[in-house]
């Protein structure tokens, strides 16, 4: 299932300039794409306009076509769009349902207002939690994890919808290093296993590490474009707010001290 | 209820010991409930039976005199009828609150028929109350570290309470647009019912006890209404 993005545009309600312009972007199955771009970008109001979230939650005015498989989704209401595409936020505890008491009742709170048979929410809720490996979580409860661990959560939560593609607002960015190291690797796990994942993320390390494709955003419009590897390197990047990883900053200083970067790059498995 | 329909001192004691303090002796909530309801009732109940004990207008039996004001032997016989159903109704809410976690009654009365959003909001109140006292110690300890001054006299108190309350209440504000866009996303404004992962036991004998105290209620209704039982 494709989701493609034709020419989009979106304008928040009162803003005087359009937070995203001319859009084009496709996300296909298993294919995980990185969203990069320094503060105020539109990174997450790509996000969000891709989740369905804007405008019909937020307002706003849309501009462009928004198709899953070829068909326009623009008069979805979002809890038809939300079994899709699945949104997570940077806040781990705003995104807690705040009524469940353990963590298996929070994972099982999307599939809940389904209305689906309860065998199915049971099923959907362990398996999310295992694809995350948070199965041991379970009984806990919720408001007691750390913010990685809520992260995790959150995200099972968002599995446990069974969504074709899942959208990623700066998942660690507010999560400490062990944190980020947790959400990270879950999120390098579900993408080996072949989901669909659009992330918005200022951490090019795991940018570098999970995508395959990627865009970066400037004042709304798509800068640069291409695969991962490539846009990573590419020298505009700097200019762009965003920063370069650590495996081609290594290279870059190893060719500027007159060294073979090759050695080095072995030596930190970059 | 049945307390307040039954007229006089000993009826309400009664059903206070047999509706109240007995469930409560045999929930192992008795110390608690005496403790909470007492905190709860006692504002109201010792202003009430104050008052009635003072100034009942049909008070005629001087009992004694502080300065202007008589206590009478009417206003002490209303006064305890008052009391003891105050008693009786804070009892019983406490009684309730401390054997029915609010997710079990949430999820019950959504079982029964209750818009899945009103559940929630019912819900989601009581559960934000931890996450607002972590929030408003986190918030007291960051003040704290910028010289905000919340110990000593009632004064520097009293000037602590706005840094404090003011970043809890905006904080959760802002938090309630990505909540609001995380529930919609997972599908909370979805038309129809919701599923339910479980239901609270309601055996056939705690249904015929409900139905047996409703009929009961009325019949004491009825009773005091014809005036068969003065």
């Amino acid at each position: 299932m494709t989701l493609s993005l034709r020419g989009v545009g979106y304008r928040y309600a009162g803003a005087e300039r359009p937070a995203l312009l001319d859009v084009d972007l496709d996300l296909g199955d298993g294919e995980v794409v990185g969203i990069a771009g320094a503060s105020e970008a539109g990174k997450t109001t790509l996000c969000l306009v891709v989740a369905g979230i804007a405008p019909r939650t937020v307002g706003g005015r849309i501009r462009g076509t928004i198709s899953l498989d070829g068909e326009r989704i623009d008069a979805w209401p979002i809890h038809r769009l939300g079994e899709r595409i699945g949104i997570g936020f940077q806040n781990p505890a705003s995104q807690l349902s705040q009524v469940a008491g353990t963590v298996f009742e929070e994972v099982a709170f999307g599939p809940m207002n389904l209305g689906i048979a309860r065998e199915e929410i049971v099923e959907r809720s362990w398996t999310a939690l295992e694809a995350l490996r948070i199965d041991a979580l379970a009984e806990r409860d919720p408001v007691r994890l750390s913010g990685g661990q809520q992260q995790l959560v959150a995200i099972a939560g968002l599995l446990a919808m069974r969504p074709a593609h899942l959208v990623l607002d700066e998942p660690t960015a507010q999560l400490d290093p062990a944190g980020t190291r947790l959400v990270a690797d879950a999120i390098g796990r579900l993408a080996a296993d072949g989901a669909s994942i659009l992330v918005a993320e200022q951490k090019t390390d795991l940018l570098a590490t999970i995508t395959s494709r990627m865009v970066v955003l400037e004042s709304g419009r798509i800068a640069l474009a291409g695969r991962s590897a490539e846009v990573l390197a590419d020298p505009r990047l700097a200019e762009l707010g965003v920063a370069e990883p650590s495996a081609v900053r290594l290279r870059r200083l190893a060719t500027a001290a007159g060294l073979d970067p090759a050695p080095l790059e072995e030596a930190v498995g970059a | 209820m049945a307390a307040v329909v039954i007229g006089g001192l000993l009826g309400p004691a009664i059903v206070v010991a047999l509706a109240v303090l007995l469930p409560a002796t045999l929930a192992g909530v008795l110390l608690r409930l005496m403790r909470t309801a007492l905190l709860f009732a006692l504002p109201l109940a010792g202003s009430a039976f104050v008052v009635n004990l003072f100034f009942f207008p049909e008070g005629r039996t001087v009992l004694f005199a502080i300065g202007p004001v008589t206590a009478t032997a009417e206003g002490l016989s209303f006064a305890l009828e008052i009391l003891v159903r105050i008693l009786a109704i804070g009892g019983a809410i406490t009684l309730f609150y401390l054997t029915t976690p609010p997710a079990t009654f949430v999820v019950d009365l959504e079982r029964r028929g209750i818009s899945p959003r009103l559940a929630f909001v019912a819900n989601a109140s009581v559960q934000t109350v931890p996450a607002l006292v972590e929030r408003a110690g986190q918030i007291t300890a960051a003040q704290r570290a910028r010289g905000l001054d919340t110990e000593g006299s009632a004064w520097k108190r009293i000037r602590g309470v706005l840094p404090i309350v003011a970043p809890v209440i905006l904080g959760s504000i802002a938090e309630v647009e990505e909540r609001t866009m995380a529930l919609e996303a997972r599908g909370f404004t979805r038309p129809g019912r919701r599923s339910l992962l479980w239901a609270p036991a309601d055996s056939g004998r705690q249904r015929a006890a409900r139905w047996l105290l409703l009929l009961a209620v009325i019949g004491l209704v009825v009773a005091r209404l014809t005036g068969w039982w003065a």
